[in-house]
């Protein structure tokens, strides 16, 4: 039989996944935690504690700023020192929430046992219900661009779900912290997916993974005949063939079900699908049956230089420099630190920068690896037409943001693009195409934004 | 020879014929345009360049006509030609203008490579609006000067260049005409039109970081730390303090100096003054 995958473009760059056998391991607290306040796609969090609070692990800290927004609680238990500016991934100094670390003591909501909550001993728990946990517990997508979860789960009006797709495919190179969860975590991440199927009022569900992680597709097959045999709902582990970037929303729904969501405004569920990350299954599973707000995530330190990467379940708000040191300390020479993988990751200027929700990842690059070669003239070869998997002209999308050609980049669809950067990678040219691009996606959407206003 | 005639008949028939057909419709769909615009178009300097604010030369001229049948062309004006194009399109559409200050570019960072130590390396597409989508840039400073030169590549009039040594553009007095287009250009919003001032003399803020002052001055020795001092020292409230950034009015401003003096981080600038000395200090005042 063929394994399944997306219809058009992908690459498959080198999978380096150094840390697939290195079991999770608990990283200590650290002394101070940095709460920035848009850790989320949306409007950003607005604090309820002040200077000289004393907080909980579990402890809201900042609720949610508006519909599209989600709460933060604190991860950890200590008193607040200030509410400030702190650099964030994205580069610039964003205002954000610092608690000094005091012991460790939990809320006492919060169920600390291991045992596992199955969704048919819970009866209280309505759609309704596990929607508004979710909203509360401050879940977002745990994938990297972290959407606010309960918003995905009510559709708009003229939309109808009819699946949801537990995203576990890990596409990107070096990142191995949803594989771990997968396998040390997969009853719950079961649990998870029968309560976003039960939110989202679908029978269907399905597991997308890729075929480079065979034990994660053998345990959550033999697990779903367990769980889901005698049960209203049908859950698949779909094997997906190696190919980036099958983790992004378009291409997974593509690839699992077989139906391409039309260009932007357009999203996943107008095709029936509901895309949710393995982690954000997980992180479900413990607001909603642990009473547990989304204050951990497993994140995955790894990089060729480093002596110790490894996976790490770590508080949100730990400085990466911390994790870094846990792994050997930052190798010699000039690197490149990434929060995320080295395709999709955001290159960062400072070491201090804290776990957010959506940070899998830091990858540390060497200079070498990351260093971009010369830029040549274009050759006209199309191979980044070949590779796109949204099916544009990225040579030409480059070329008219260059040329600062919005209109006619906008005829081109370029608020389509997904900013996977297949293109930039396979350019033999080496030429700095996503860069032009993503200049002129930014420029494209701001201009229809002021068009709607008007 | 019959058929010669012939068709020199049946041609000469047609254009008689369309010539009617011409004229009727040039007479009836015939579009009005004020002679007016194409004489102040033929006024004006043809660069295009939109610092006045319309698409163009034409359609200032057409702008200019229109507000001239209201009765005041005042809060238009050409960046390009100044006050000397103004009054001639003045003259021609009977109307008087009054002549605004003469203004001029300025480059509001003063992050040079010794002020502000770069702690990265940036390795993308070298442009300011890049670079600035990326982060804060090689420098700590997230929003000073990006140094690739987006200003230098939108001026149209060779105004602005880059200073290899600073890193910082450098703009040409005598070549800037204020259209603005750096302005735009510039994702940080560094470059400012301020008041020429009199003999080309200006005092001004030379950075535009909104950080705390421990953490500016971090990033950048010569950074605006936001310490009131020079708001407390000058005595015409031309200076505001918001959000840890000196901001100088320059309609209020007087040229007294004492802002530069005690600026500690040397942020306020004062450029085309005469060497220091006292008493040429004080004649300015008094001027």
């Amino acid at each position: 039989m063929k394994i399944k995958t997306f219809s058009i473009g992908g690459i498959h760059p080198d999978e380096n996944k150094l840390t697939h056998e290195v079991p999770t391991q608990s990283a200590p607290l650290p002394t101070q935690a940095i709460f920035p306040l848009s850790q989320h796609i949306g409007a950003p969090a607005k604090p309820v504690v002040k200077k000289g609070d004393f907080v909980k692990v579990g402890t809201l800290i900042a609720e949610a700023g508006g519909f599209v927004s989600a709460p933060i609680y604190s991860s950890v238990s200590g008193i607040v020192l200030k509410i400030d500016t702190a650099i964030d991934a994205t580069g610039y100094r964003k205002p954000a929430i610092f608690i000094n670390v005091e012991g460790d003591e939990w809320e006492p909501s919060i169920d600390r046992t291991e045992k596992l909550e199955l969704v048919k001993d819970h009866p209280e728990l309505t759609p309704e219900e596990i929607v508004n946990r979710i909203k509360l517990g401050g879940v977002t997508g745990m994938g990297g661009a972290g959407f606010p979860t309960f918003i995905k789960l009510c559709p708009p009006p003229k939309a109808k779900a009819e699946c949801v797709i537990i995203n576990a495919v890990e596409c990107e190179p070096y990142i191995t912290a949803d594989y771990r969860l997968m396998m040390e975590h997969s009853d719950e991440i079961l649990v998870g997916l029968e309560l976003l199927m039960k939110a989202a009022k679908v029978t269907r569900g399905y597991i997308g993974i890729e075929i480079n992680k065979p034990a994660a597709i053998k345990l959550l097959k033999q697990k779903c005949n367990e769980v889901f045999c005698n049960s209203d709902y049908k859950v698949e582990v779909v094997p997906l063939q190696q190919r980036y970037p099958q983790g992004g929303e378009k291409q997974l729904v593509d690839a699992v079900i077989g139906r391409q969501v039309p260009a932007p405004p357009a999203i996943p569920v107008n095709v029936g699908a509901i895309v949710q990350n393995v982690g954000t299954a997980y992180a479900v599973y413990e607001a909603v049956m642990k009473h547990k707000p989304l204050i951990e995530r497993y994140t995955t330190v790894t990089g060729k230089k480093l002596s110790k990467p490894a996976n790490y379940l770590v508080r949100i708000g730990t400085p990466m420099l911390q994790l870094i040191d846990l792994c050997g300390g930052m190798p010699e020479d000039d690197n490149k630190v990434l929060a995320g993988g080295p395709m999709m990751g955001k290159a960062l200027t400072s070491t201090e920068v804290p776990i957010c929700k959506g940070t899998n990842a830091v990858t540390i690059l060497s200079g070498d690896e990351a260093r971009r070669r010369t830029p040549a003239p274009c050759i006209r070869c199309a191979k980044c037409v070949s590779a796109c998997p949204m099916g544009l002209e990225p040579y030409l999308l480059a070329k008219l943001s260059a040329f600062k050609e919005w209109e006619r980049a906008e005829r081109n669809d370029i608020v389509s693009c997904i900013e996977c950067g297949s293109c930039q990678f396979t350019c033999p040219a080496h030429r700095p195409l996503l860069d032009n691009i993503r200049l002129g996606k930014s420029t494209v959407m701001g201009i229809i934004k002021s068009r709607q206003i008007k | 020879m019959n058929s010669i005639i012939i068709a020199v008949v049946i041609l000469g028939g047609i254009a008689f014929v369309a010539a009617i057909v011409l004229f009727v419709c040039s007479k009836k769909f015939a579009v009005f345009e004020d002679p007016r615009i194409a004489r102040v178009n033929e006024l004006l300097p043809g660069a295009n360049c939109g610092g006045c604010g319309f698409a163009g030369c034409n359609a200032m001229a057409e702008a200019l006509v229109k507000e001239s049948d209201k009765g005041s062309i005042e809060g238009i004006s050409c960046p390009v030609g100044g006050a000397e194009v103004m009054s001639q399109v003045a003259n021609l559409l009977g109307m008087t203008v009054a002549n605004g200050e003469p203004q001029v570019a300025v480059i509001r960072c003063n992050g040079t490579c010794e002020n502000r130590p770069r702690i990265s390396q940036y390795v993308g597409l070298r442009t300011c609006a890049a670079m600035n989508a990326c982060g804060a840039g090689e420098t700590a400073c997230g929003y000073g000067c990006l140094g690739c030169g987006d200003c230098v590549n939108a001026c149209q009039f060779d105004a602005l260049h880059m200073n290899e040594e600073t890193g910082l553009p450098e703009v040409d007095e005598n070549k800037c005409v204020t259209c603005g287009a750096c302005v735009k250009a510039c994702p940080r919003h560094i470059i400012e039109l301020r008041k020429k001032g009199p003999k080309n003399r200006r005092v001004f803020v030379s950075c535009v970081n909104r950080d705390k002052g421990a953490i500016a001055m971090k990033a950048c020795k010569s950074a605006c730390i936001g310490c009131g001092k020079c708001a407390k020292e000058c005595q015409f409230e031309a200076i505001t303090i918001e959000e840890n950034l000196s901001y100088i009015d320059f309609t209020k401003c007087r040229l007294c100096k004492k802002c530069v003096a005690i600026c500690p981080t040397k942020a306020i600038q004062a450029v085309n003054f005469p060497l220091p000395k006292n008493t040429e200090v004080k004649k300015e005042v008094e001027a």
